[in-house]
C-alpha cells in the first residue's frame, strides 16, 4: 500500500520553538481510542491548541493565522516519549509533510518516515536560522529537497544537507513501502524462521 | 541448524570480542539491506487494544495474513477500568477498541488475554510473569515501554503501527543497528534507595535525550544484585532518556525467575535453553560507543520536578537553577511554570493531592512489598486519593497471598484491578487539572496523567510515603 510520494517540497514553516515536544503533547492518549486512522488532526496539540471549554488558545502557533503551511519546524529532541504512531498520523493528517528539527527522538522518526512525513534533522546553528527567518518574514518560503537531501530558505539562499539512509529515501522518493518489501522476501523469511526454532 | 550453532559459528570465524547485544542483534539479521535498515526477525511480539487495530486494518486492505500468529500475544490494558471489570465497558470508544482486539485476535488465531481473563495484565508485566519472554529473544511491542523486557537479556523495545504491521505480516521490521553505550553503576546502594531511583538518577544526569540513537546495557554489582521486578523497572525507563532499549546479562537471578513459569522452556528444552543463554554476555574487552559510570553511594531517594523524566532530583535537594541546567532557560521556565513551581524550591513539605501505585514501571510485586512497608500501621492522608493498580490478576494475587492487602485495607487504601490506570490516564484514572501526584508511573510530560495534571515521579517508597503524609516526604524518616 504505496503512501504519497515525497519530492520537492516549497513551503512556508509554522514555527514552535520548544525543546523536547513529546507524543503526549502532540496527541494526548485520550485520543487515541480510534480503530481506523481518521481524523487525528484535529487533536493535534490538543492541549497546547485549546482551552479545556475547547476555545482556541490565541497564544498557540496553529491558532495564529499569519503561520501556516506543510513544514513544521521543532526545537531539539521532537517526538520524545510514547511510540504513539498516531503522533505521526496527527501532523500528517494535519497538512504537515516535514518537520525540521536539530534533533528527533528514534521511534517518532521512525513512524514519520513509514508513513510518508520526512523528518529534516539539521544543526541547532541552522534551525535558529529557519526560527528567525520565520520571525522576520512569516511567507519565508523553505525548500526541501529530498533527491540533493538539502534544506534551502529561500530568501537568503542559506542551504544545509540533511541525512537519510538510501532505502529509506527510495521509498519516499517513490511511494514504496516496507511491507511490500519484506511480502517480497516472504520465503527467505520462512527459512530464516525455520533454521532459528529455539 | 539451531541458534547456538549460529552464534558458535559466528563468534569462531571472528575473535574480536562482542557485546551481549551483538550477539543477540546479528542473531536476528535476516538481510542487510545496503545503505539501509536491516531485515530484523523478532521472535515475541505483544500486542494490545490501541496501537493494534489500524495494523490489522492495513493486514485486510492488503489481504494478507499473519505469518506466525504463535509468536503475538494480545492482551488488554491500556484502555481498561481499573474497577467493576465484570462489567461492560462504559466508554463505547474503549469498549469497541477492546473489541477489536478481541476479534482480532480471534480472526488471526492470535493468543489473547482480554478483560476477566486470570493472565490479564499490563503487557509488560503478564510478558515475563508467564515465562514468554527469555533471554535472547527480540521482543517488540506497540508500546515503547517495550523495553521493560530487556531485564531478561533480550533485545526489546517499542515500534509504531506500521511496524505492528510489518512484525504481523512478516515477523521481521525494518530496523537500523543502534549504537551502543553500556552504564556501569558500582557500590551499595543506600537506604531506601530502589532501583527506580536509580534509573531516575540516571536519566537526571543523560537528560531525556541523552540515550536517542543507543542501545544501552547496564552493567555492574547494582544490577547484578538487583532483583528480577528491579532489572525489569530499570530497563522499563531506558526509553526516557531517548534508549530504543535497555539490556543486563542474563544470570542465576534471571534463570530462577524463569524456571517453572508456564510458557518457559521445559525439561530437555530448558537444558538447551539454559546452555545457550549462559552465553549471552558481553566479552571482555568489547567495545561500546560509548560508556558512563556511576556510583551507587551518590544515589538518593529521587523525585522529579518538571516536565519530563529527565527533570529529577534527589528528594532532599531543592529545585535546580535554570542557567545550571544544559538546554534552553525557556522551556525549563515553561516547565516550572506548569508544574508551579520555582527555582530553589524544596520539594519536601509540597502538598499532594494524588497518589498513583502500578504500571509497567512499578506494578510488581515487589512494589508493593515496598508500598506497604511504609503504609504498615499508617493512615492514608485523608486529602490525598490513592489509586493501587497492580499489573496484572496475577500480582494482585500475590498481594492477597501475602498479607499486603490486609495491610493496604487497614490503612485505608483501595486495591484495584489491574490495567496501565492513570499512568497514561486513557480510562477514568485522570488527575485533575492543577493536581499534583505522586506517581510511580514513568512519564511527568504536560497532561500525561489527565489535562492540566502535575505529576511528580518517584519510588513506591516515596508514594507511600506521600500517601500516608499527603506531602512530598522523605521515605527515610518512616522507615
Amino acid at each position: 500500500m504505496a503512501y504519497d510520494k515525497f519530492n520537492i517540497l516549497t513551503s512556508t514553516g509554522v514555527p514552535l520553538p520548544i525543546e523536547n515536544v513529546d507524543t503526549d503533547q502532540i496527541i494526548p492518549a485520550r485520543f487515541l481510542k480510534a480503530t481506523k486512522r481518521e481524523a487525528f488532526g484535529d487533536n493535534l496539540f490538543r492541549d497546547w491548541r485549546y482551552n479545556a471549554d475547547n476555545t482556541p488558545k490565541q497564544d498557540f502557533v496553529l491558532n495564529n493565522p499569519i503561520y501556516s503551511g506543510k513544514i513544521l519546524v521543532g526545537g531539539t529532541n521532537f517526538g520524545s516519549g510514547s511510540s504513539r504512531e498516531h503522533a505521526a498520523w496527527a501532523i500528517y493528517d494535519y497538512g504537515f509533510r516535514c518537520v525540521v528539527s536539530s534533533f528527533f527522538a528514534d521511534i517518532f522518526k521512525n513512524n514519520a518516515i513509514n508513513m510518508g512525513i520526512l523528518p529534516v534533522q539539521v544543526s541547532p546553528a541552522f534551525l535558529e536560522k529557519i526560527f528567525l527567518a520565520i520571525e522576520a518574514d512569516p511567507t519565508t518560503e523553505f525548500i526541501v529537497s529530498l533527491p540533493e537531501q538539502t534544506i534551502t530558505i529561500s530568501a537568503t539562499g542559506e542551504k544545509e544537507s540533511f541525512d537519510i539512509n538510501g532505502y529509506k529515501k527510495n521509498n519516499l522518493l517513490n511511494g514504496f513501502d516496507d511491507i511490500d518489501y519484506l511480502q517480497a522476501m516472504k520465503s527467505d523469511i520462512a527459512t530464516f524462521a525455520a533454521a532459528k526454532a529455539v | 541448524m539451531d541458534i547456538c550453532k549460529i552464534i558458535q559459528k559466528t563468534f569462531s570465524m571472528t575473535s574480536k570480542p562482542g557485546t551481549l547485544f551483538d550477539k543477540v542483534w546479528d542473531a536476528h539479521v535476516v538481510r542487510k539491506i545496503e545503505d539501509g535498515p536491516d531485515v530484523f526477525f523478532i521472535d515475541r511480539h505483544f500486542i494490545h487494544e490501541v496501537t493494534s487495530p489500524v495494523a490489522f486494518l492495513g493486514l485486510e486492505t492488503r489481504g494478507i495474513k499473519v505469518m506466525f500468529p504463535e509468536h503475538t500475544f494480545a492482551t488488554a490494558d491500556h484502555n481498561t477500568p481499573t474497577i467493576n471489570q465484570h462489567l461492560p465497558v462504559e466508554d463505547p470508544l474503549s469498549a469497541n477498541q477492546l473489541k477489536a482486539l478481541e476479534q482480532n485476535s480471534a480472526k488471526y488465531g492470535i493468543s489473547h488475554w482480554g478483560l476477566g481473563n486470570p493472565k490479564n495484565g499490563i503487557v509488560h508485566v503478564v510478558g515475563p510473569e508467564n515465562g514468554i519472554t527469555l533471554p535472547g529473544m527480540t521482543i517488540v511491542c506497540g508500546d515503547s515501554h517495550t523495553s521493560t523486557h530487556g531485564a531478561f537479556g533480550a533485545i526489546a523495545f517499542g515500534i509504531g503501527t506500521s511496524e505492528v504491521e510489518m512484525v504481523l505480516s512478516s515477523q521481521c521490521i525494518m530496523q537500523p543497528k543502534p549504537l551502543k553505550m553500556r552504564i556501569n553503576v558500582n557500590g551499595v546502594l543506600g537506604k531506601a534507595v530502589t532501583p527506580k531511583d536509580v534509573t531516575l538518577y540516571i536519566i537526571s544526569k543523560l537528560t531525556t535525550a541523552g540515550a536517542t540513537g543507543y542501545f544501552v546495557e547496564y552493567a555492574g554489582d547494582v544490577f547484578e544484585k538487583m532483583s528480577m521486578e528491579g532489572r525489569m523497572t530499570v530497563c522499563n525507563m531506558s526509553i526516557e532518556m531517548g534508549a530504543r532499549g535497555g539490556m543486563i546479562a542474563p544470570d542465576e537471578t534471571t534463570f530462577s525467575y524463569i524456571n517453572g513459569r508456564e510458557l518457559a522452556p521445559k525439561g530437555e528444552a530448558w537444558d538447551k535453553a539454559l546452555a545457550y543463554w549462559k552465553t549471552l554476555k558481553t566479552d571482555a574487552g568489547a567495545a561500546f560507543d560509548v560508556e558512563y559510570n556511576f556510583d551507587a553511594a551518590d544515589i538518593e531517594p529521587m523525585i522529579t520536578y518538571g516536565t519530563n523524566p529527565g527533570m529529577g532530583m534527589g528528594i532532599s535537594k531543592s529545585i535546580p537553577k535554570g542557567a545550571d541546567l544544559k538546554g534552553g532557560t525557556a522551556t525549563y521556565e515553561k516547565s516550572l511554570n506548569y508544574m508551579g513551581f520555582h527555582e530553589e524550591d524544596q520539594m519536601i513539605g509540597k502538598k499532594v493531592d494524588y497518589v498513583f501505585i502500578g504500571s509497567c514501571t512499578n506494578g510488581r510485586i515487589e512494589d508493593f512489598r515496598a508500598f506497604a512497608s511504609i503504609v504498615k500501621g499508617r493512615k492514608k492522608a485523608d486529602h490525598v486519593t490513592a489509586w493501587v493498580v497492580p499489573g496484572s490478576h496475577i500480582v494482585e494475587q500475590q498481594i492477597k497471598e501475602e498479607g499486603i492487602l490486609d495491610i493496604l485495607t487497614e490503612a485505608g487504601f483501595l486495591l484495584r484491578q489491574p490495567g496501565c490506570s492513570a499512568c497514561l490516564a486513557m480510562n477514568d484514572d485522570k488527575v485533575p487539572a492543577g493536581k499534583y501526584a505522586v506517581s510511580t508511573s514513568n512519564r511527568n510530560f504536560e497532561g500525561r496523567q489527565g489535562p492540566g495534571s502535575r505529576t511528580l515521579l518517584a519510588s513506591p517508597l516515596v508514594a507511600a510515603a506521600a500517601a500516608v503524609t499527603g506531602f512530598v516526604t522523605d521515605p527515610r524518616d518512616l522507615m
